[in-house]
């Protein structure tokens, strides 16, 4: 039966924290309070990717993008839009107050975007696998089952070009053809879902929205390099995803998509799901064997590569969530279709999640080749607040920062490590001027040298050295022989690590070392942090031109290092102050100075 | 099996989840997960009975459990308060909700509150990134956090 109206709601993570759930039951209640609940469907989708502006509402066959949508709003939905055909305007997205878009296709965040992964994220209900199949779902299962030769499966990768996803840029190809090859009577097939790389949510969003895209894949991996068991290792921290993965496979099975004789074809394939249990360097694929095996995650030196020796000794196939989903439509599309789309270097596309100080925060999609500036200014908005750009981090803990200059460099995996960063699992983290570089980079380092499991000696006592220099150097304490230390322990981690966690450690110093040595040399010779980040190199005073003495900050102030009259200029105590910055945030007039 | 479900509290849950995985190899992780999912944490004794049961030595289950961040060796607050210090989160001021929980609480992370109330503890990306900055209480969800919020979204937990 076909309905009136269907209406589509984010039941992504971020959308379900921000009350999506009550969004979806309230809706529900308004259709049957007004009586037409028979002619709407309401669907829970996976994440639309337009975070920032969530929870979204999606009505078709209108397209409206709604956004922002509260509970209380449901009644004015089903009121005005379902039963009287008109739009809601005051919740349609726009930045134009004046003028408010209708359409997703006028929204300048979807514009340039191109959905091969995410292509059923907020459009398919992902706890029913009917949507699935009615999107072309399980058809590429279908066709390398009863109309392609294992060998025709692994050339359209190779025509395709795709390269892995979770960091490396591996050929994919490659990597199922040595499982194919090795001999084993026992081989498996694993999905890393151990995304944790902080900041980024992609894998997330794709399991969330489209977990049959990863079971399909995964089965197709099987009948190709002939193994007969998937494992998904995933975060213990993604209920959400865990939940639908769950469901998604029982439907398979009932559907004969899964499990004993799929379609009839007399191949068995089934999959398992294995918790993580939060270890950063479970994603390095033999850390995460190591876990699967319920062990402690600890990388082992390449070779033997798992394609040949991996889970318990076995020829093992692991690939990352965003690989995995796209491989049902390289099989059915084809691998010349997928070579067309992106650079020379790098096919497809890629997913990044685009955070930090933007407008626009989401999950987007793009072509390999689109360049920074477009993911930044077109389809992120630019940056918040008019703020001005500093840099923008890709790679998380493992790349490097990428500055203004090199804003119109296009992107693919040769390209970013070219700048000293790397393409990474998708994180896209924007700064602007009130971030500092070098407690940025603090940061990072602290994570990793929290996440290294201490087996190899660089990564342990180089990465420790590191964090130590910058702590001293935050601190004030630093000298000009620092750099030269800092560079030099970190060419070492890099050439002498085990794993890709130390080798990649001191990525984010070695590249701002080179983009923004100012910076260090402020806080080494000036003894100033020019962001006014870093407590101990700040100082707070009160402009006596602007302060008009509402007793604001002195109020606020914790350890009452503020003294002042009403109306008259305060003054802070520089020895009582503890640089906590709440004076400088509960100043309405611009009072309170930092430097 | 009685005396386990008696003295050590396991449920008949947990125990049949325990013998159900007890052949299948790797089944380590996945089994302390499900103790503290029942208890909120791992305790000694848990970790005795896990070893009892699977018969490994308990310094193989403690390497476990002290690799990975996710499992906890001490019982958390009734209400656990999680600040995300992921680096979205951290750029736009989670560090500085840390400091203000523990003032408002006298905590320190890792902490629980004296009347075993609150807990705190710092986590990485809970991947609402769009949000940020994250917390959540019990659970629940907050987002876009800013300081003077926090005194409300704690009391709505007492």
């Amino acid at each position: 039966m076909a309905f009136r109206n269907y209406i589509l709601v984010c039941g992504g993570t971020a959308c379900e924290s921000s009350k999506a759930d009550a969004i979806y039951e309230a809706l529900m209640a308004e259709c049957n309070a007004q009586g037409v609940s028979e002619e709407v469907q309401i669907v829970k989708t996976g994440c639309f990717g337009f975070c920032e502006q969530g929870p979204i509402v999606k009505i078709l066959p209108e397209d409206s993008f709604y956004v922002q949508v509260k509970p209380e709003d449901a009644q004015e939905l089903i009121a005005e839009h379902v039963v009287k055909g008109r739009e809601v305007k005051r919740l349609l997205y726009s930045k134009d107050p004046v003028k408010r878009h209708a359409k997703v296709e006028d929204i300048k965040f979807y514009q340039k975007q191109y959905r091969i992964v995410l292509r059923n994220c907020g459009f398919i209900d992902p706890e029913n696998i009917e949507e699935y199949i009615a999107r072309e779902g399980y058809a590429a299962l279908e066709k390398v089952l009863f109309s392609m030769s294992k060998e025709d499966v692994i050339e359209e990768l190779k025509t395709a070009g795709l390269r892995g996803r979770g960091g490396a840029g591996f050929p994919t190809w490659m990597k199922w053809n040595f499982t194919k090859q090795a001999a084993s009577e026992e081989k498996f097939i694993v999905c890393n879902a151990d995304e944790g790389d902080p900041g980024a949510y992609m894998d997330r969003s794709t399991l969330e929205g489209d977990p049959h895209s990863v079971l399909e894949a995964m089965t197709i991996a099987g009948h190709t390099v002939g193994a007969q068991k998937g494992l998904i290792y995933i975060r213990a921290e993604y209920p959400l995803a865990i939940h639908r993965l769950e469901i998604a496979m029982k439907q398979a099975r009932e559907y004969g998509l899964l499990g004993t004789d799929i379609l009839g074809s007399g191949f068995d394939f089934d999959i398992e799901i294995r918790l993580g249990a939060g270890a950063f360097v479970c994603g390095e694929e033999t850390a995460l064997l190591a876990s699967i095996e319920g062990r402690r995650g600890m990388p082992v030196p390449r070779p033997p590569f798992p394609a040949v020796k991996g889970l318990w000794g076995k020829p093992t196939v692991i690939n990352n969530v965003e690989t995995w989903a796209n491989i049902p439509v390289i099989i059915i599309k084809g691998g010349d279709w997928f070579s067309q789309i992106g650079t020379q270097d790098s096919h497809g596309t890629k997913v990044f999640a685009l955070t930090g100080k933007i407008r626009n925060s989401g999950l987007v999609e793009v072509p390999m080749g689109t360049t920074l500036r477009e993911i930044i200014y077109d389809i992120g908005g630019g940056i918040a607040h008019d703020k001005a750009f500093k840099a923008v981090q890709t790679g998380g803990p493992s790349g490097g920062v990428i500055t203004k200059d090199y804003l119109d460099t296009p992107i693919d995996f040769g390209s970013l490590s070219k700048l000293g960063s790397m393409m990474g699992s998708g994180g896209m983290i924007v700064m602007d001027e009130d971030d500092c570089i070098v407690d940025v980079v603090k940061f990072y380092l602290n994570f990793s040298v929290d996440e290294s499991c201490g087996k190899c000696s660089p990564c342990r006592i180089g990465g420790r050295s590191l964090a130590n220099l910058l702590e001293k150097i935050t601190k004030g304490n630093g000298e000009m022989a620092d750099i030269d230390r800092m560079r030099e322990i970190g060419e070492a981690m890099k050439k002498a690590s085990l794993c890709a966690l130390g080798q990649t450690a001191p990525n984010p110093i070695l590249s701002t070392l080179h983009y923004f040595r100012d910076e260090y040399l402020a806080h080494i010779i000036d003894k100033k942090c020019p962001a006014g980040k870093c407590k101990s190199l700040i100082t707070y005073s009160i402009n006596p031109e602007k302060c008009i003495g509402c007793t604001a900050c002195a109020r606020k102030c914790p350890v009452g290092a503020i003294s002042g009259e009403r109306r008259a200029v305060h003054k802070i105590d520089p020895a009582a102050c503890i640089k906590c910055g709440v004076c400088f945030e509960v100043c309405k007039f611009g009072a309170v100075d930092v430097r | 099996m009685s005396r386990i479900k008696e003295e050590k509290g396991f449920s008949d849950e947990l125990i049949a989840f325990i013998t159900e995985w007890k052949s299948k190899p790797g089944n380590l992780i996945m089994i302390l997960h499900r103790v503290q999912q029942e208890f909120g944490y791992i305790s000694r004794d848990s970790a005795d009975t896990v070893a009892l049961m699977l018969d490994i030595p308990l310094a193989s289950i403690y390497g476990v459990l002290s690799f990975y961040h996710f499992f906890k060796l001490t019982k958390p607050g009734e209400h656990n308060i999680q600040v995300c210090l992921g680096t979205a989160c951290y750029l736009k001021g989670g560090e500085g909700l840390v400091d203000e929980i523990k003032n408002l609480l006298g905590l320190e992370l890792g902490g629980v509150t004296a009347d075993g109330k609150y807990s705190l503890e710092g986590v990485r990306c809970v991947g609402c990134c769009g949000l940020a900055p994250v917390m959540t209480v019990s659970g629940e969800v907050f987002g876009k956090v800013t300081k003077d919020q926090l005194p409300g979204i704690i009391s709505k937990f007492n």
